[in-house]
């Protein structure tokens, strides 16, 4: 059976998750969207500090396992230890922690002296063998193989491209037409390929139904993802989110721009039953005006806390589990992990020393045309996207504060309305309408390290330490 | 002829305007008013103090405006305190690091070295430029120059001709389309660095030779630290480094009668506050 070929990125698709409901800071907090209400989606954590990167990479891959391939360039060989399979539960995690959340809050009393409003406002910042003589001929060398977890993997490289395409072919991987050129350009920055396929032996054994992330940790001035290969036969844009976790700050690109998401936003009550459409109609529209062309910063938070919580902070074992290295020492002093059931804001919690951005991509040929390169800025400034319902005061109000409050719900309603048609291109009769029904919209309706070791002295990598040896 | 940098000041602020109401560029009123009064209290201090036997020198808020707006649209910080920081160093370095009479290193670039070095919370955020304003950009500067036929622009033409073809064997070599290639060239801190900084009069060789090989050199360094060593920054360390080589250029292609001639061109951040009467004094040293 011939492979079908994954490449670079990853396919996601879509499954609708239940919205649930917690109590936070200031309000309720009613409602998060995660990665999985969009179609063919990737998501990838870098872990980055210095010149050290793992990267982990999430695949959904629903199909036969047979067919799974994945081939991603990488800067430099790797060894066996730099390979590692991680756990899906714990990117799962961070996508709940950093998704866009709405948050709901119910007015005071206006005939009582309003304190409240001020501190909420205040929280809005968003293979298979070959003939060793045939490889030889076509100059692909295999520079290492292993068996990871459910997976083989080869560490290729080659002196041409037109080599190492028709090796790959004549190894059942389908390479799109076009890929050669990319390879090519690859191969002559220096780039191995890291080539991935399901070991169906290993998977029995291991007992895994679902595939699991693949995750390298290697050492590169270099700080980009590629996706040039993965544009080349794609079907329509992809979907792109990286989280970033680093010790200094907030992750950007450096050759696209990087917008915030659209936050803080009062919208009607009638969001929190469909906050996942919002979510997705809502990122489709804003890439429509930023002209497909831009990445989307959708949060940025020191690990330690958040307000609101849409998920709790990952723990530190989880973080290592992503690749955070530097936390040597603070793991072990860590309490275990608590499972995760009270998304309440954390302040001052230990301190993880990790600030996370979450960025959304968009992307295809004709808009990206360049791999994604990244920087880390020293900007640490808490940002989230965040989006505010609020329930109008519905007990007697015989004051003079009352009637004026009164008459202004209505304009208010009109300007939620109007934030919700043009955040997400809705038509805002349709809006109006739905509002009216629902006998809204001031009604509650939707109660809805740095390793110290040295490797050269031939002690254990960072990377061992890391993981471990599996 | 009009004085150029008022011209300058214009672009630079209305690219910062349209950069901070349109594109979220990250700059705070409050790290604005601190990197031009930072840089205005610097120049007008420098101007007091001279040494003993020296001419005073009149002071002119021009050139320390122009620097501040250069950092203003350059520079990222998480404290605005950095960015004062950055716009006094700035400032300062050329009352202080003198060689013959004349500053040797831009001063905003300088500024930006010594920033990026030295802390973890500054950055220069160059792609946060949309594509549409990049292009009005390079359409008004290159307009300007061509208009003004500033004899100092061969600086920028020869580093911008320097940088493109460099990229362009690049993608060459590698097999990639030229749109590839020329995605990385689509900088707004690359359009800044070549036509408002690498081009100062003050800090360019005197002779046209001269400032064809500066420009040539720095290209190529520039080019080496972006490819070779992934600094995203590498123009401005690149101009940094090949600063050492004004005074011996200036020795080895020294300018003739003719090239030593002020032609009140568009100067790029001119650091003298008597430009162009300075500016020619400066050219003859």
């Amino acid at each position: 059976m011939r492979s079908r070929l994954m490449l670079s990125c990853l396919i996601l698709t879509l499954t609708l998750f239940g919205a649930d409901t917690a109590q936070a800071f200031c309000g309720f907090y009613v409602a998060k969207a995660d990665t999985k209400i969009f179609n063919r989606a990737s998501q990838v954590v870098l872990v980055r500090d210095g010149k050290r990167t793992v990267l982990t990479m999430v695949n959904d891959f629903q199909g036969d396992p047979s067919d799974f391939a994945l081939v991603v360039p990488v800067p430099t060989f790797l060894e066996r230890g730099q390979i590692h399979v991680g756990d899906a539960a714990v990117v799962d995690h961070l996508d709940a922690y950093t998704a866009p959340r709405l948050v709901e809050y119910h007015d005071p009393d206006p005939c009582r002296p309003p304190v409240v409003m001020e501190m909420m406002r205040s929280t809005a910042s968003p293979a298979r063998g070959d003939s060793a003589a045939r490889r030889k001929s076509l100059g692909v060398t295999i520079e290492a193989s292993y068996t990871v977890g459910e997976y083989d993997i080869l560490i290729l490289s080659a002196e041409q491209s037109d080599g190492l395409e028709t090796w790959l072919r004549e190894n059942d991987y389908q390479i799109p037409e076009g890929a050669s050129e990319i390879l090519g350009s690859y191969l002559k920055q220096g780039m191995r390929f890291f080539v991935a396929k399901v070991n169906i032996e290993e998977r029995e054994r291991l007992g895994f139904t679902k595939l699991r992330p693949l995750q390298i940790a290697y050492e590169h001035g270099r700080f980009m993802l590629p996706i040039r290969l993965g544009m080349v036969n794609a079907n329509g844009p992809q979907e792109l989110f990286v989280y970033a976790l680093t010790r200094k700050g907030r992750v950007e690109t450096t050759n696209y721009r990087t917008v915030r998401l659209p936050t803080g936003m009062d919208l009607p009550g009638l969001v929190a039953n469909k906050f996942p459409d919002f979510y997705r109609d809502m990122f489709s529209e804003q890439t429509r005006k930023e002209n497909s062309k831009v990445v989307f910063l959708e949060y940025a938070w020191d690990m330690s806390w958040c307000d609101p919580c849409a998920a709790d902070p990952l723990s530190p074992d989880e973080l290592r589990q992503l690749g955070v290295f530097w936390l040597d020492g603070e793991a072990s002093n860590s309490p275990p992990t608590q499972p995760p059931v009270r998304p309440m804001p954390r302040r001052g919690g230990a301190a993880q020393d990790v600030f996370v951005t979450r960025l959304h991509v968009r992307y295809d040929a004709a808009h990206f045309p360049d791999d994604l390169q990244f920087q880390t800025t020293g900007d640490r400034s808490n940002f989230q996207g965040r989006f505010v319902m609020r329930h109008a005061f519905k007990g007697e109000m015989q004051c003079e504060a009352g009637k004026q409050y009164r008459s202004q719900l209505p304009a208010r309603r009109e300007a939620e309305a109007q934030s919700l048609a043009s955040l997400t291109g809705w038509d805002i009769d349709e809006i109006r309408k739905e509002m009216e029904i629902s006998g809204e919209s001031s009604t509650g309706e939707g109660e809805a390290s740095e390793s110290a070791q040295d490797e050269e002295n031939g002690e254990a990598s960072w990377w061992d330490q890391l993981w471990g040896s599996d | 002829m009009a004085d150029p940098r008022y011209e300058q000041i214009a672009i630079l602020s209305a690219l910062l305007g349209y950069g901070v109401l349109s594109l979220d560029f990250g700059i705070s009123p409050a790290q604005g008013a601190l990197t031009l009064g930072a840089a205005i209290a610097t120049e007008w201090l420098g101007c007091r103090i001279r040494p003993v036997g020296r001419p005073g020198r009149r002071f002119h808020v021009a050139s320390p405006l122009i620097t501040g707006l250069s950092l203003c649209l350059l520079l990222r910080v998480d404290d605005p305190v950095l960015a004062a920081i950055a716009a006094t160093l700035a400032i300062a370095s050329k009352f202080v690091l003198r060689i013959d009479g004349r500053h040797v290193v831009n001063p905003s670039a300088l500024g930006l070295a010594l920033v990026l070095a030295f802390s973890d919370r500054a950055w220069i955020s160059s792609g946060q430029w949309g594509s549409v304003v990049l292009a009005a950009a390079l359409v008004v500067c290159a307009g300007s120059h061509i208009v003004r036929r500033a004899r100092r622009s061969d600086v920028t033409w020869t580093f911008a001709a320097a940088t493109v073809g460099l990229v362009a064997a690049r993608a060459l070599w590698l097999g990639d389309p030229f749109e590839v290639a020329f995605h990385g060239l689509s900088s707004g801190a690359l359009l800044l660095f070549t036509f408002f900084m690498i081009s100062d009069p003050r800090t360019t060789p005197a002779s046209r030779a001269g400032r064809v090989t500066f420009a040539l050199t720095v290209a190529a360094l520039a080019h080496a630290l972006r490819f070779g060593f992934y600094e995203p920054n590498a123009p401005i360390w690149a101009l940094v480094a090949c600063s050492p080589l004004l005074p011996l250029l200036d020795r080895w292609l020294p300018a003739t009668e003719r090239g030593a001639q002020t032609d009140g061109g568009f100067h790029a951040i001119p650091t003298h506050a008597q430009l162009p009467h300075s500016h020619a004094h400066a050219l003859r040293s």
